[in-house]
């Protein structure tokens, strides 16, 4: 369940620019993760920070007019360079995505039965009434009460929080081996996002599947998965588990946002911790560290050379948790001992880099 | 939960009374009510937030208040004035004092008007003559943040979501209201934004001894700035109360489950309790009683007869509930055991749908 031997996904060197008329955005900048077997992994960022297009690069969904290059390793072949056909064969069977909007990625006038058996009918080879069998097992699985009548629904008959069940499950039908959420629960009321985010680490759970949680939210994240990446403005700022990201976030943008996050205890009138300014601008990013112009603790190092991908507990604590800040939180007083030291005591960087797979190479 | 009455009403000096307000809405399917007989007020330099999820009825409220939405009964009071019946000549008068800010700061901007001539676009509606609006214009933008030179020629299509939001702000602070309602002003935004953009709230209602009433699902961003809150489901009135007691202890189920839902910032515990469950009903059909009662873990059989009147569980706590969390007027008493949050295994329950 925690340790990698061999990731299900490994994203290397990732550069992903769109084409605009302003010129290249570059929304995913050299960005290197990897999510485990059973594992899931939380991706965090702000608009801008390139994490849905990540999402997307890994799933062939690029617009037009978009260039990408480094590697996208699902279970060792690389997605980037594969034969369309064996492609194909990956996205959607072996790889399913939910979307943000429930409404808007189910076809309105197709019945919900036949959008959720068409992709198991097509990858598994099955028939008609073996896929209506599968189909009301998933229903069951995902919480639809009385799947048989929901099968005969067109979407608007759905709720919300229903619909996104129904995706749910349709991105289920084929087992994946790898589930990709992007921002799942952002257009659902706060109740409803509840069900739906323990419906995903149940399954998630139960069917041992490895489990991409993108979300602009923190709060989302924590809860919910074994490690998380964070992002900003197409780069890779800081990654680790979970646990060790939230005890002690050492990268200066995770901290200050982490702050800035409205929470239930907030003292009434109290000012709200801010980030101030805004984001950069995604076809010339300043040079270094990209959130140096809106960080209190910016030196000349941050913008040259800028940061490079290190541990954030030295390399013989282990390459689990990594930050790319040239002048990073104090790490808590006492040894947490939150990332067991895995790798072996003299590791050098590049042994690390190896291992990990992890980091980003500028 | 259905909660209708006026217990909580505070008398004479608010600066807005709303009274038994109810709005309707035509549909194919029929008619449905939005706002339900929801009553509340607002102090003098007070903010009131209103919380809930979406079908609530809160935006309609916050918009049925500015006559925005016809309402189809109820009763407004706006600074000892009665404003329902006013006529549309009034209603504009009456606007400048109350003005509103939305959740799409873009679509709420004319797209072809420069930042400086957008926040006084009220001032020129009202007959002011320009040189006192361009004086205007800049202290106000100053005001909110946007005082460089670089952001007066501006287009709304050349600002950022949180720009956008400081010109919708400083476009209702140029007429100088006495209440500012903002419905959903900072949820299309980032977080690290977010922040700014309330504390800018915060500064300006201060500097300017505004009123605010302040529309939003998120209980934390409510949280951070109403002194009293109103929480509201299906159209109608859970409860109201002091911010700080009501996320404390709150006294209705509904408002236990959306403290529960919302997601925390820690990794052991998701949550700080068990999951609502099913859907919202249908408002066309609203269940009989009270409305929360189907999905309730605490309903009765009372619950669909009866409909719940608000009434005071605690000194300034009112809640609209046959069986409340907390009873007796003891401020200090716990809250009720039945709904003690289980601090471990908040995910991890199976979510099953409606029954």
């Amino acid at each position: 369940m925690n340790a990698q031997p061999e990731p299900v996904l490994a994203v290397r060197n990732l550069r992903a620019y769109i084409g605009t008329p302003r010129g290249a955005v570059r929304a995913v900048d050299d960005v290197s993760l990897h999510v485990g077997r059973a594992q899931a992994l939380g991706v965090v960022g702000e608009s801008g920070s390139g994490k849905s297009v990540m999402a997307r690069a890994i799933m062939g969904l690029l617009p037009p007019r978009s260039a990408c290059s480094g590697e996208v390793l699902f279970k060792g072949r690389d997605l980037l360079t594969l034969p369309r056909k064996e492609r194909q064969e990956i996205w959607g069977k072996q790889i399913a995505m939910v979307f943000q909007d429930p409404g808007r990625s189910l076809n309105p006038v197709v019945r919900i039965e036949r959008q959720l058996t068409e992709g198991m009918r097509k990858h598994l080879g099955i028939g008609k009434s073996e896929a209506h069998g599968r189909a009301v097992d998933l229903l069951r699985e995902v919480g639809v009460p009385d799947p048989e009548r929901r099968l005969r629904n067109y979407p608007h008959e759905l709720s919300g929080g229903m619909r996104q069940r129904v995706m749910i499950a349709t991105a289920l039908a084929c087992e994946p081996d790898l589930l990709i959420a992007d921002e799942p629960t952002t257009a659902l009321d706060v109740t409803v996002q509840r069900q739906i985010l323990d419906l995903l680490r149940r399954v998630q759970r139960d069917r041992g599947m490895a489990m991409m949680l993108i979300s602009h939210d923190l709060a989302v994240v924590a809860g919910r998965t074994d490690r998380v990446a964070v992002m900003y403005a197409g780069r890779l700022a800081e990654t680790g588990t979970t646990r060790a990201i939230f005890a002690a976030p050492r990268h200066r943008y995770t901290h200050a946002l982490l702050d800035a996050t409205p929470s239930l205890d907030h003292q009434r009138h109290a000012p709200m911790r801010v980030i101030p300014g805004s984001l950069p601008d995604p076809t010339s990013p300043p040079p270094g560290c990209r959130f140096a112009p809106r960080c209190a603790h910016t030196t000349d190092a941050c913008v040259d050379p800028g940061p490079r991908m290190t541990s954030a507990d030295g390399v013989a604590a282990g390459m689990d948790h990594l930050i790319a800040c040239v002048n990073p939180v104090a790490a808590p007083a006492a040894a947490d001992g939150a990332a067991p030291a895995s790798v072996g005591a003299g590791a050098s960087p590049n042994t690390g880099l190896a291992k990990g797979g992890d980091l980003v190479g500028r | 939960m259905a909660g209708s009455g006026t217990a909580h009403l505070r008398g004479e000096d608010a600066l807005l009374r709303v009274e038994e307000l109810v709005v309707e809405y035509p549909t194919k399917g029929g008619v449905v009510q939005a706002v339900s007989d929801v009553s509340f007020d607002v102090l003098p330099g007070e903010t009131l937030g209103i919380v809930g999820e979406s079908g609530c009825g809160k935006s309609t409220t916050g918009r049925a208040v500015l006559r925005l939405d016809r309402m189809t009964a109820g009763r407004i009071t706006f600074a000892g004035e009665r404003i329902e019946k006013a006529p549309e000549k009034r209603m504009r008068e009456l606007r400048r004092s109350m003005q509103m800010i939305f959740q799409d700061p873009q679509a709420s901007l004319n797209p072809r008007r420069s930042v400086k001539d957008l926040v006084v676009e009220g001032l020129a509606v009202a007959g002011v003559p320009k040189e006192e609006r361009a004086k205007v214009s800049r202290e106000v933008l100053t005001q909110v943040g946007l005082g460089s030179e670089r952001f007066a020629n501006l287009l709304p299509r050349q600002l950022s979501g949180g720009q956008a939001q400081r010109v919708a702000i400083g476009r209702a602070l140029a007429l100088r209201p006495r209440l500012l309602i903002c419905d959903e002003p900072v949820s299309a935004l980032d977080v690290s934004v977010q922040a700014q953009i309330l504390n800018l709230i915060e500064e300006l209602k201060a500097s300017h001894d505004l009123t605010v009433v302040f529309i939003a699902h998120d209980l934390g961003v409510v949280r951070a700035v109403s002194d009293n809150v109103l929480v509201m489901y299906l159209g109608k009135v859970c409860e109201f109360g002091d911010s700080e007691r009501v996320y404390s202890s709150p006294a209705h189920p509904y408002t236990r489950a959306l403290l529960d839902s919302v997601p925390l910032t820690d990794p052991d515990r998701g949550f700080n309790g068990p999951a609502l469950e099913g859907d919202l009903p249908s408002p066309l059909n609203p269940p009989t009683g009270c409305r929360f009662r189907t999905r309730c873990p605490l309903a009765e059989e009372r619950c669909a007869t009866e409909p719940p009147q608000i009434r005071e569980v605690r000194p300034g706590q009112y809640v609209a509930c046959h069986f409340p969390l907390v009873s007796g007027p003891s401020p200090d008493a716990a809250p009720a055991t039945s709904a003690e949050p289980a601090p471990a295994a908040a995910e991890s329950q199976p979510a099953a749908g409606t029954a």
